[in-house]
C-alpha cells in the first residue's frame, strides 16, 4: 500500500482525487495498480513499459531514478508524488 | 552560509541611498557591501505579470541597480486579480510601460530597461547577456525551455518559478553549479495535457508567494548569502499550506547543459513543444475575419493530408473556419439553432453564458476532449464510445469558449481523429466577443 499525490494537471483523469491510495510493494507495482484504476492516465505516465521523459516519480526527496527505478521498494506508509511540470506565471 | 557572490563588482552608494537601504546594512550578512553588490548588478525579467509583479517591485525596493523587462502584452482587468505592480490607470498601457512608472515611483536609483518584443531564439541571447540573473516568470512552455536553453549557453542563473491553481514550484537552474531544467524536465508535457493559468485559473495571491520567493533567490545569488535553491525544487501547495523540497540531479546526458556551452543552439521552442508561446487568439483568425462560416462551409473537402482512417481526405492546414459574433447573433435572429459545443470548464458556465444557445449545445471541457482524442487515436475506443460521440458529423458544429484559443485547439484535435474541417467552426473570440459585439450584459471574465 502507498499513497500517491496526484498533481493538478492529471487529476482530470483521477475524478479530481488528489491522493490516491494503492497497493503495491514496489513503485512500479504501485503505479500499475493507479493505472488500473485510472486507465486513462497511463498513456501520460508511460512510454511502453517505462515512464515518459517529463514524469518524475519521488519518494522522499528522491527521484526513483536515482533509487531503484520502478523496482524501489515501498512498504504501507510510502508516500510517492508525481511532479509536474507546469508552465503558469501571468 | 557564504559563497561566492555572481556579482563582483561593487556600486557606488549616495547618502540618501545608504538611508533608504539602512534595514538591509544594518544587517551583518548583508552590511553595505551587499548592499553595493546589489547597486552594481542587473536583473532581467522575463514576464511582468503575476510572477513579474512581486518581482520587479521586491528587486527594485531592494536596490538592485539596473532591472529589464521583457514583456510585449498590454495590461488588462483580468490581470488586476494578481499582477499588483499594474493597476486601474494603467489599463490598455503596455505592462513593461506600467510597471516603469511604479518601479520608478518606488525606487528613483535604479536603471530600468524595457524590451516591449516577444522573446524569440532569435533575440534572446542579445536580450540576455547584459544581465547577471535571469528570472523566469513566463507563462509558457516554448518560452521556459527558450530561456533555460539561453542561460546554459550564456552560463546565467535562471531563477525559475511556476505557477497553477494552487500550487507552485521554484527552483534555480545554474548549469555551472547544478542542473538546468531539462535536467529535471527533459521534454514538455504533450500539448494541451497541461493548462495555462488562463485556462485553468490561478489562485490570486501564489504568484505573490513564488515571485516575492524568486526575487529573495536572486538577492542571495547576486550578494552571495545563504543557499540557494541550486539542486532542489520547492514544492508549495497552498491548499493544504505544505512546502517541500525535493532533489533536482544533474543529468549526466542532459541534451543541453552536458554539452560545452559553446555548442548549444537554439532551436524552435514551439515546435518543440507542439503548442504556441503566447496564450492569445490566433492572430489568422483576423484574415477570415470577413468570411462567413456558411461560406467557408461550402469549400469543404479539398483534401491534402491524411486523416486517421476516414475514406475522405481533409486539408488539415485550412485556416479554422470562424464566425464573428456578430454573424451568430444574425443566426439566432434567423431563428436557426446551430449547433454549439462549449468546450469551457463547468465553473465558467456560472460566470457566463450566451442565453440564446438552445438544446442542440453541448458542454464538453477541452480536457475531456482531449482525453477522448488520445483515446481514439490510441485505437482504445471508437469516437461514439466517447464524449465527443455527441458532436454530430452531418452539420455544422459551433465550438466556444472563454476567448477563442481552446476552442481551436479543440477543433484541432477533432481534425485529428477525422472530423470535416469545414464543419468545425470557431466562434471567434469566444464568448468575449459575444459579450463585447453582442450582449453587453454577458460578464467578462
Amino acid at each position: 500500500m502507498a499513497n500517491i499525490r496526484i498533481p493538478t494537471p492529471l487529476r482530470v483523469f483521477t475524478g479530481s482525487e488528489s491522493q490516491v491510495a494503492v497497493e503495491g510493494d514496489t513503485v512500479g507495482a504501485a503505479l500499475a495498480n493507479l493505472t488500473v484504476r485510472y486507465p486513462e492516465l497511463r498513456q501520460h505516465l508511460y512510454d511502453g513499459e517505462a515512464l515518459r521523459n517529463f514524469v518524475n516519480v519521488y519518494l522522499g526527496e528522491d527521484d526513483v531514478r536515482f533509487l531503484d527505478g520502478l523496482a524501489t521498494a515501498i512498504d504501507a506508509d510510502t508516500s510517492l508524488r508525481i511532479i509536474p511540470s507546469i508552465a503558469g506565471g501571468l | 552560509m557564504t559563497r561566492q557572490p555572481v556579482v563582483s563588482q561593487l556600486g557606488t552608494l549616495s547618502n540618501d541611498e545608504i538611508h533608504r537601504y539602512g534595514r538591509h546594512v544594518i544587517m551583518p550578512e548583508f552590511g553595505i557591501e551587499g548592499q553595493r553588490r546589489l547597486k552594481a548588478s542587473s536583473v532581467l525579467l522575463i514576464g511582468t505579470g503575476g510572477l513579474g509583479s512581486p518581482l520587479a517591485l521586491y528587486l527594485t525596493a531592494a536596490g538592485v541597480g539596473r532591472i529589464g523587462l521583457v514583456d510585449y502584452d498590454v495590461v488588462e482587468h483580468t490581470n488586476l486579480q494578481r499582477q499588483i505592480i499594474h493597476g486601474e490607470s494603467t489599463v490598455g498601457v503596455l505592462k513593461t510601460e506600467s510597471a516603469e512608472r511604479r518601479m520608478k515611483d518606488l525606487n528613483p536609483f535604479i536603471q530600468i530597461d524595457r524590451y516591449d518584443v516577444p522573446l524569440t531564439s532569435d533575440n534572446a541571447l542579445e536580450i540576455l547577456a547584459p544581465y547577471d540573473v535571469i528570472i523566469d516568470g513566463t507563462d509558457n512552455f516554448p518560452t521556459r525551455y527558450l530561456v533555460n536553453d539561453a542561460c546554459v549557453k550564456l552560463g546565467k542563473p535562471n531563477v525559475y518559478g511556476s505557477i497553477l491553481r494552487f500550487e507552485g514550484q521554484l527552483s534555480v537552474f545554474y548549469a555551472k553549479e547544478g542542473p538546468c531544467y531539462r535536467c529535471m524536465f527533459p521534454e514538455p508535457p504533450p500539448p494541451g495535457l497541461v493548462p495555462s493559468c488562463a485556462e485553468g485559473g490561478v489562485l490570486g495571491v501564489l504568484p505573490g508567494t513564488i515571485g516575492t520567493m524568486q526575487a529573495t533567490e536572486g538577492i542571495k545569488l547576486i550578494t552571495g548569502i545563504g543557499d540557494p535553491m541550486i539542486g532542489r525544487m520547492l514544492l508549495y501547495d497552498a491548499l493544504d499550506m505544505t512546502f517541500s523540497t525535493i532533489k533536482v540531479r544533474k543529468d549526466p546526458h542532459c541534451p543541453v547543459c552536458s554539452i560545452p556551452a559553446e555548442q548549444v543552439e537554439l532551436i524552435d521552442y514551439e515546435e518543440f513543444c507542439g503548442v504556441p508561446s503566447h496564450d492569445h487568439a490566433p492572430t489568422h483568425a483576423a484574415a477570415h475575419a470577413g468570411v462567413s462560416a456558411r461560406a467557408v462551409g461550402a469549400s469543404a473537402g479539398s483534401g491534402v493530408s491524411s486523416n486517421g482512417g476516414h475514406d475522405v481526405n481533409y486539408d488539415l492546414d485550412a485556416p479554422v473556419p470562424q464566425m464573428t459574433p456578430i454573424e451568430l447573433k444574425a443566426l439566432f435572429d434567423r431563428g436557426e439553432h446551430p449547433f454549439i459545443v462549449d468546450v469551457r470548464n463547468e465553473p465558467e458556465l456560472e460566470v457566463a453564458v450566451i442565453a440564446e444557445a438552445g438544446v442542440d449545445s453541448v458542454l464538453i471541457p477541452k480536457p475531456q476532449v482531449l482525453i477522448a482524442v488520445d483515446e481514439i487515436v490510441s485505437g482504445r475506443k471508437t469516437a461514439d464510445q466517447t464524449v465527443i460521440g455527441q458532436i454530430p458529423r452531418d452539420r455544422d458544429v459551433l465550438f466556444l469558449c472563454r476567448s477563442g484559443v481552446r476552442s481551436t485547439d479543440v477543433i484541432n484535435a477533432l481534425r485529428e481523429v477525422g472530423y470535416d474541417p469545414a464543419r468545425l467552426i470557431n466562434i471567434q473570440g469566444g464568448i468575449l466577443a459575444w459579450s463585447r459585439q453582442v450582449d453587453p450584459s454577458v460578464p467578462l471574465y
